[in-house]
């Protein structure tokens, strides 16, 4: 099933024809009647999971059982940024081996996930912000982590439109900037990553809905489907958006909430800002996309939804601080906004878990953060199915620290949620 | 952007109110809970997909707290109640898919 | 120029007023009443812009919303837009406009290139290139990124205003056709509270671009009588110039007004947005359609336009946008736009059909005025790189799936194209409304609604004027009487849209054949998606409607898709072989057209409104006396007083010098207070409180730390018992509007049985605290209050008068300095800090800020919540299992401290830090390591909350949540920073002062 090479030649080869002669990127297969892994869930973790268990465990019989269309749930959905500078070990641990694998995604994947490192940089407007911004880059420093402090000006001068005067609500103090982190392209992540699991003969099937996870003593054996029953040694999970959906079809409560995450886009305009630029304070997410688009993310909604759209006033308070970082943009008009449902863990950290029930993994709750752990999350669920235990990176993430208290709090340490 | 009709203040702008989250959780007696049980209690919620059984704080209003039943589908309000009202019984298709 | 496409007259400009602008520098005229996009095209301009990714040659296409390529950078300097439609532009004098996306101009664009090598770049090209080597990718990027983009931003600040109202309505109209003029009509007469919006200048949607009569008058004045007897009705609010762009929950929309835009800079007043933000009980959705254009090869030549619009530029603005025309259809209403266009001066060469019959009353009409019919036929090709000179029509073959035949050529500068037209169903769909395919029209249209909303006219696929006046009228009705209104529902005034009106007898045509290989038949016109790309999306197998509009594109620039949508989806169905059902429709997105950013925002940034700005009574004394601020939350709080040519630091030390030398005052106003008050006022506190409040007396005060149920420190402060039943609850500033809340909750929602309430005072009572061995006597000199120990002990509090000012005297100390805290009324309290500064000359009395307040309490290890502990700390890891009760019953956080995890002893514990060199200040946030020198990651064992230059001390003091820190007193831990490695001793959390003499002294 070796697929035709993507690459300049290829493309001016195929220009000859008028492009008549490119295979599909993946195959739409029937579901078989039994695989030995299943994942639910065709969104960018499920298919990198899949990925890795073909490629770093040489597990082919494998179906990603998706009920939509692959990537079409929050990673289709999000602002794109990738970055590894968290507070907590083990999130900074995981989340440096994703934006690692990031770095040589598209070789890997042969697929142009148009990762670019433009850096991530982080706002500090009080003396708290100050102070949480340098206790994490203390931490990143010595974890190995690029991690800079940096001044209001030099931020002024990798990004000329914000506004550093005093004269505004909460003035820029400074910040901290990781210069590796940065955007990649949210679908491109999906699509390359299906194109080679679908090479190394993994079924994605898309338009099937689990509707029922079976148990046997204690023990998976396939799932229900609206295409049908499907036989499986064991299932991951990768249900973003709906991981109490599918966690109860397997019997488990969740410590999870699903809320409402909004974002927009504005018309494109030519270049004016070439960074990413975070501010946890005044709510405030912006980049430009590769299209000219301001990138904009905005917070979540205080109850609990499943459907893909969030309030007017979360965008118009997030629009609102945008004026006053970044006066220019009060003309600029927003072409789009949508929303996608996040599913939040109480301390902000995901769960990439065994659970009670053999052979059933659960990989949720990144909340507002997932894109850019989905390389690390996919590379380590799989690691998880296929050893039946979790990696070294991700045994905190353990269902079970909900019980004992063993909590990664990066929301309580005030660390950045998104 | 959803209507909520305060039980004392009447129909509001939800920019009004703060959402608890799951009503009705149970907290268990502390002397006697296991790990399990209070870890439960604490952290897991029922977070379904369709009805329901909320509670909500009218912060910038009169500031009582009251339950809501409500869609997490379609977000429609089926029923306001008192926070020491038991939940209403409420079709539950009615608060399906749209 | 001189207008040498405009007719002399026709249409609702007024001729009378002249009005000049500029378009890519050149000077030209229009009419009050013209749009930028008619005036342009009465001047004969034809090509106005390039396309977004080949830079092709683009001529206006549409007239309204719809318009995909003729994209305006409108204003100069400040008042810069980009992006802007020309179509929705009205024309005012002095207006300056420019192209976009073309360099050095869009006659001769370099950005053309594109084009020439569009072969090698079809859709998602970028995929499958740019990868090597590894590192390229930001390479191209950086051109790819300068090339892609439309207009320019400012690069000044908006010097405009913009604002928002909420309101509410009984029936919500949207759009001002003429079904929607009928519904407002019915749902007024009922006394009804109606809103009205369009997003025209003018009232009458389709009826201004038509020559309909209703009720024996033109259309468009019977428009204008409606709106007139609207303007009686006192309930009812008409809105002009207002886009209605999203439908959200609970029938809340949004609607922008735009006040100013088509007014001459100089004549603007007052805001020039007005964002309307609209809870409906009933609406109405008169919202209309959008024609599709047809995907021919060639179809983006500058000339080749919507019919409709150009029926639209010859009716309402006697504009011309060609002399002679080729009209290619699929449909019977192109029928009605050429007998327009012929009436209005342009020469009708030809009508291709692809139908092979085509008949009916409009068709026969056409025949009549001797207008050549081809009929079975389609355009094939189109000539003419910056304006339609040529097109090349061939016929159909039976099945219509190739052309087949001779070509003909047919001389024409303009194409008036109609694939058909879409209901818009944006604000239907946002609401929730599940749309069903309508095959005859070939189109989405409303099926069942979602929220409280009915749906009129064009909107519903109702095309006939007709029947638009009868759904609005009977929605406008039937929308009042839902709303609690009873009225009897208007009769449908009599209407002439003459013979065929609303027929379209459609034969679908979507991916048009051309016989040719390598033709593009666009789709997308702003994005250059073309049928090809289509194919490829199809053939990669991004097949799925998501999937095909990400991949293409398609749909995704401004116009977000409205004419592409459908001709999109219907050959992806093709290719797939399947109904378009099938393929479904990507979901409709807020907002319908574009919001600008101001308009969203209205007046709530900058330095007073973006948030409330909070500052106590003090404050302009503060700011008189060199503070310099920090922000809390929201509030101003001094962080130290820089006397002249003072560093922060200076000021800092001289501060806490003062109050451990002489006297020194703090503005404690913004720490947060509750008053609670009932018989079970002590059971609460005694529940959200670690320790034990029972065995407090009137009169006495307690610190206190509250935890969440989990056990860990959420907030402190001290609490003081100032009746039998009545309690004042300190907390921190921040941290005040979350402790009511939390005592609120627990009260009003589990402990129902208890009798407590509970009130903020913070900004009742302002809070003045006095520190140092001189307070005492600083104090006594104000009040008559015995200050003496034994008259008033460490921990109690008394009623006093205070400079002749009644308030509360405390003997409290969060600078563990001998102290005391005045609360007096807040009005007071300024005149009560002007006494003590004015009686505390002698003492050379201090004010001093919060960071010296920060190292006065680290001096002593009193923690600040929030900095000292961070969401993962008990009590017990504070060293403070002092105040967690063992006696009394359950509080919140006993159980969550007995988890395994909180009883680990190998925690983070608080304890102090001594570096070994005095002079080094550890930064505060730098991590301990065990092994500091190891390899990365460097393991680390904790970090620093906490740490200050002492100048009571004589040298540095830092406090670190340590693991299992208590018990490594005397040890000596490595702090690594950037360039060196910091080693400091372990000691108890508390530097001076250790038996605590000062505090109760």
């Amino acid at each position: 099933m070796a697929k035709m090479k993507y690459s300049i030649f290829s493309l001016l080869r195929q220009a000859r024809d008028y492009h008549r002669g490119w295979p599909k990127a993946w195959r739409s297969p029937e579901p078989k009647p039994s695989y030995d892994v299943i994942i639910i869930g065709g969104g960018g973790h499920g298919l990198a999971t899949a990925y890795y268990l073909a490629k770093e465990h040489g597990i082919t019989n494998v179906a990603v059982l998706e009920k939509g269309w692959l990537g079409g749930g929050n990673t289709g959905r999000n602002t794109t940024i990738v970055r590894s500078n968290y507070l907590w070990d083990e999130s900074a641990h995981l989340y440096e081996h994703s934006l690692k694998l990031f770095e040589g995604l598209s070789q890997d994947l042969n697929y142009n996930v148009m990762f670019s490192q433009r850096g991530v940089i982080n706002l500090a407007h009080n003396e708290h912000d100050l102070k949480e911004l340098s206790r994490r880059g203390h931490a990143c420093r010595l974890n190995g982590i690029d991690y800079e402090m940096i001044s209001a000006e030099q931020i002024k001068q990798i990004a000329p439109i914000i506004n550093i005067s005093k004269n505004i609500r909460y003035p820029v103090l400074g910040g901290s900037i990781q210069r590796r982190a940065g955007n990649a392209r949210h679908d491109a992540v999906a699509w390359g990553y299906a194109r080679r699991a679908d090479e190394f003969g993994i079924d994605i099937i898309q338009n099937c809905e689990v509707t029922g996870i079976d148990i046997e003593n204690g023990r998976v054996t396939g799932v229900q489907t609206t295409r049908g029953p499907i036989k499986a040694r064991k299932i991951g999970a990768v249900p973003a958006g709906h991981a109490t959906v599918v966690g109860n079809m397997a019997g488990l409560t969740l410590p999870v909430e699903s809320h409402p995450l909004q974002a927009m886009v504005s018309e494109p305009i030519k270049p004016v800002l070439d960074t990413v630029i975070m501010s946890n304070t005044v709510h405030v997410y912006i980049s430009q996309s590769d299209k000219g688009e301001l990138v904009l993310g905005a917070g979540i909604d205080g109850f609990n939804s499943y459907a893909q759209r969030g309030s007017l006033d979360v965008i118009e308070h997030q629009l609102e601080a945008l004026c006053d970082l970044y006066p220019i943009v009060k003309r600029l008009r927003i072409m789009r906004t949508w929303g996608g449902i996040v599913d939040t863990c109480p301390d902000a950290s995901p769960i990439v878990s065994k659970t009670p029930v053999e052979g059933f993994y659960m990989n949720c709750g990144w909340g507002t953060g997932g894109f850019k752990a989905t390389p690390g999350s996919g590379w380590v669920f799989a690691h998880t199915i296929a050893q039946d235990r979790p990696h070294r990176l991700n045994e905190a993430f353990d269902l079970k620290r909900f019980e004992t208290g063993f909590l990664i709090d990066e929301h309580g340490a005030a660390a950045v949620a998104h | 952007m959803l209507l909520i009709e305060c039980p004392h203040c009447g129909p509001r702008e939800q920019t009004e109110f703060t959402c608890g989250g799951e009503g009705h959780i149970v907290r268990p007696d502390p002397a006697t809970a296991t790990d399990a049980e209070w870890g439960h209690y604490l952290f897991m919620r029922k977070n379904p997909k369709g009805l329901h059984y909320e509670r909500w704080f009218h912060a910038h209003g009169c500031r009582q707290w009251f339950h809501a039943a409500r869609s997490t589908v379609t977000h429609e309000i089926f029923a306001i109640y008192g926070i020491d009202e038991p939940p209403p019984a409420i079709d539950a298709n009615k608060a399906g898919s749209r | 120029m001189t207008q040498a496409f405009r007719n002399s007259d026709g249409g609702r400009i007024d001729r009378g007023k002249r009005v000049s602008f500029t378009f890519d520098g050149q000077n030209l005229e229009g009419f009050a009443g013209d749009t930028l996009a008619s005036a342009l095209l009465a001047n004969g301009v034809r090509l106005v812009g390039r396309s977004f990714k080949y830079h092709r040659p683009r001529g206006i296409v549409g007239s309204g919303p719809e318009e995909p390529n003729a994209l305006i950078q409108l204003g100069v300097g400040a008042h810069t837009e980009p992006n802007t439609r020309a179509t929705q532009i009205a024309l005012f004098d002095g207006l300056v406009s420019e192209s976009q996306n073309a360099w050095p101009g869009v006659g001769f664009d370099v950005g053309a290139i594109n084009n020439m090598v569009s072969k090698a770049i079809p859709s998602g090209f970028y995929y499958k290139t740019f990868m090597w080597p590894a590192a390229a990718w930001m390479f191209y990027e950086k051109f790819i990124r300068s090339a892609a983009g439309l207009g320019k931003a400012p690069t000044e600040p908006d010097p405009e205003t913009y604002e928002k109202r909420s309101v509410w309505c009984d029936v919500l109209v949207v759009g001002g056709g003429p079904a929607g003029l009928a519904a407002a009509l019915a749902a007024g007469a009922t006394g009804a509270r109606v809103i009205l919006a369009d997003e025209q200048s003018e009232f009458g949607g389709s009826l201004l671009a038509s020559r309909d009569r209703i009720e024996g008058r033109d259309g468009a004045d019977w428009a204008g009588d409606v709106i007139d007897d609207l303007a009686g009705m006192p309930e009812v609010r008409v809105l002009s110039r207002t886009t209605v762009v999203s439908y959200h929950d609970h029938n809340y929309l949004v609607a922008v007004e735009r006040v100013n835009d088509h007014l001459p800079l100089g004549k603007r007043h007052g805001p020039r947005q007005r964002l309307w933000k609209v809870r409906a009980r009933q609406v109405v959705l008169a919202t209309g359609a959008i024609e599709r254009p047809l995907v021919f090869a060639e179809n983006d030549r500058p000339g080749v336009m919507l019919a409709g619009a150009v029926r639209t530029y010859v009716n309402r603005y006697g504009a011309r946008p060609g002399n002679r025309a080729v009209v290619f259809t699929n449909n019977d209403s192109a029928y009605r736009a050429a007998i327009d266009a012929s009436d209005g001066g342009i020469a009708i060469a030809a009508i291709v059909d692809c139908r092979a019959q085509p008949e009916g009353a409009l068709v026969r009409l056409a025949r009549e005025r001797g207008i050549e019919i081809v009929a079975g036929s389609v355009i094939t090709g189109v000539r003419g790189t910056k304006q339609v000179s040529e097109v090349e029509v061939a016929t159909l073959t039976q099945d219509g799936s190739d052309v087949a035949g001779a070509r003909r050529s047919i001389d024409c500068d303009l194409v008036m194209m109609s694939g058909g037209w879409n209901p818009t169903v944006h604000l239907y769909s946002q609401s929730g409304g599940k749309l069903a395919w309508n095959a005859d029209l070939a189109t989405f249209v409303p099926a069942t609604a979602a929220q409280k909303s009915r749906e009129a006219g064009a909107v519903n696929g109702s095309f006939s004027l007709m029947a638009a006046l009868a759904e609005g009228s009977r929605a406008g009705s039937a929308a009042a009487r839902d709303a609690g209104f009873e009225g009897e529902e208007p009769a449908v005034p009599a209407c002439d849209a003459g013979p065929g009106d609303g027929v379209l007898a459609l034969q679908a045509l979507w991916d048009v054949p051309c016989g040719r290989k390598g033709a593009k038949r666009f789709l997308d016109f702003q994005n250059d998606v073309t049928a090809s790309d289509v194919a490829l999306a199809h053939r990669e197998n991004y097949s799925s409607v998501e999937h095909f509009k990400r991949y293409t594109t398609t749909g995704m620039g401004t116009d977000q898709g409205k004419t592409s949508n459908v001709n999109g989806l219907a050959i992806m169905a093709g290719l797939r072989g399947v109904d378009v059902p099938e393929v479904g429709h990507t979901t409709f997105r807020p907002f319908y057209t574009a919001v600008t950013v101001g308009a969203l925002a209205g007046i709530n940034s900058g330095p007073e409104l973006l948030d409330p700005v909070r500052k106590t009574p003090m404050h302009h004394w503060h700011e008189q006396h060199g503070a310099h601020f920090e922000d809390v939350g929201q509030w101003k709080r001094p962080y130290c007083y820089l006397r002249p040519g003072e560093t922060v630091k200076q000021a800092v030390d001289r501060e806490v010098l003062a109050a451990r030398t002489s006297v020194a005052i703090l503005d404690a106003s913004t720490l947060g207070k509750i008053d609670i008050q009932g018989p079970d006022a002590l059971e609460l506190i005694n529940r959200v409180y670690t320790n034990n409040f029972a065995t407090l007396k009137v009169g006495a005060c307690r610190y206190g730390l509250m935890c969440k149920d989990d056990g860990m420190v959420f907030d402190d402060g001290v609490t003081a018992r100032i009746g039998e039943n009545r309690y004042l609850m300190s907390t921190t500033t921040g941290g005040a509007p979350n402790v009511l809340n939390w005592l609120e909750e627990w009260l009003q929602c589990e402990w129902r049985d208890l009798e407590a309430y509970c009130t903020s005072v913070t900004t009742h009572w302002a809070a003045i605290a006095i520190a140092g061995p001189n307070s005492r006597r600083l104090l006594a000199e104000l009040t008559a209050t015995d200050l003496s120990n034994e008259a008033f002990p460490f921990m109690t509090w008394q009623d006093g008068e205070i400079a002749g000012i009644p308030g509360r005297i405390f003997r409290i100390s969060f600078s563990g300095e001998t102290g005391f805290e005045v609360q007096v009324p807040a009005s007071y309290a300024l005149a009560l800090w002007r006494a003590l500064m004015t009686a505390g000359e002698k003492y050379s009395i201090t004010p001093y800020g919060t960071e010296a307040m920060h190292v006065l309490r680290a001096e002593k290890g009193f923690i600040i919540a929030g900095q000292d502990t961070d969401g993962t700390t008990t009590p017990y890891d504070l060293g403070m299992d002092w105040i967690v009760s063992k006696k009394k019953g359950d509080f919140l956080g006993k159980r969550g401290l007995e988890r395994p995890d909180t009883l680990r002893d190998d925690r983070k514990q608080l304890v102090g830090l001594l570096t070994e060199d005095p002079n080094e200040v550890i930064p505060e946030g730098a991590h301990v390591s065990p092994s500091p020198h190891s390899n990365k990651p460097v393991p680390m064992e904790g970090w620093v909350t906490s740490s200050y230059y002492s100048p009571n001390c004589g040298r540095s003091i830092a406090m670190a949540l340590l693991r299992g820190g208590a018990g490594r007193i005397g040890e000596t831990v490595a702090i690594p920073l950037e360039h060196k490695v910091v080693r400091a001793k372990i000691t108890r959390p508390v530097f001076f002062d250790e038996e605590g003499e000062r505090l109760r002294g």
